[in-house]
């Protein structure tokens, strides 16, 4: 399985997302923002945490109107796999390949904690490997990860099982306690809770495995 | 021309920041005050000179960049 990591002026978790794809046994490559395509044979592109762009205007406004997010377009448009987590949660929702925004945290501080997380739908390549229901220890580290989304979209985004993860407890006011939301044809993933910092056991836990060992191992076969 | 460009989170949308600023306004003593809600002003410089083609365009950069339409809504003035 081959990823692209993408990495913008203020990307800061690029590394970890490379190290947690390649110990899942993917090969990863760093795209830089100014590329305009991507390497060929990329089946997942994954759009990091950080600030990409010091959050200028809004977070991941300025990213998702670089060359390189026109290339995820297209790459998810051709049926492309896509993860972006925290700041590439904010990119994707950016560039409307997910639905909603993130806004300010409801409470205004920034949160940097390990929370739990449930996986509230198996039915994905991203969550297959976790248990529905299960409970993850996942860390979350940002000021803007208050999902918002109208009540047309959370009755739809329900109906279609595209919640990847809820909070058991709440810690920015997300709508509908959602941490991570799928795409319509379930290949994009976006989440605000990083699973590229709990691969480690010496980094306090290993509950974010399961998204990328399921992820290549689909992703291997296919 | 210029145009002036001002975002505001939608109606309905709950403003966090315009809470606090709510908040602290209390503390200092401020009574009375029943809402805030904070957004952004953009000042564009327009090379364009034709008031109709520059709210057009104006209106297309508020589309695709100036202002995130799930959550925000924009004005623009031009002068």
């Amino acid at each position: 399985m081959k990823a692209a990591v993408i990495v913008f002026p203020g990307s800061n978790c690029d590394r970890d997302m490379a190290v947690a794809l390649r110990a899942a046994g993917a090969d990863v490559e760093m795209v830089w923002h100014k590329d305009a395509g991507l390497p060929r044979g990329i089946d997942l592109v994954a759009v990091p945490g950080g600030f990409s762009f010091g959050d200028y205007l809004r977070c991941g406004a300025i990213a998702a109107q670089s060359p390189v997010c026109r290339a995820v377009i297209d790459h998810v448009h051709k049926g492309g796999y896509a993860l972006g987590v925290c700041n590439g949660f904010q990119v994707l929702t950016e560039t409307g390949l997910l639905p909603g925004a993130l806004m300010r945290n409801a409470g205004i501080r920034f949160v940097c904690k390990t929370v739990p997380l449930e996986v509230a739908t198996t039915e994905s390549d991203f969550t297959r490997s976790y248990a529905k229901g299960a409970s993850l220890q996942i860390p979350v580290a940002h000021h803007d990860g208050n999902y918002f989304v109208d009540q047309p979209t959370l009755e739809r985004l329900r109906v279609e099982d595209r919640i990847a993860f809820t909070y058991g407890d709440n810690p920015n006011g997300s709508t509908g306690d959602i941490a991570g939301v799928l795409s319509e044809n379930r290949r994009v993933l976006g989440m605000m809770p990083h699973p590229e910092r709990a691969v480690d056991a010496g980094h306090g836990g290993t509950d974010g495995r399961g998204l990328f060992d399921g992820l290549v191992g689909a992703l291997v076969s296919a | 021309m210029k145009a002036r460009v001002q975002v505001m989170l939608k109606t309905g949308v709950l403003d966090p920041q315009g809470e606090a600023i709510r908040h602290a306004l209390g503390a200092l003593g401020f009574d009375g005050v029943e809402g805030v809600r904070q957004g952004k002003v953009i000042e564009l410089d327009l090379a364009e000179t034709d008031a109709a083609s520059a709210e057009a365009q104006v209106t297309e950069m508020c589309e695709k960049l100036l202002a995130n339409t799930v959550i925000e809504s924009y004005k623009i003035d031009l002068s």
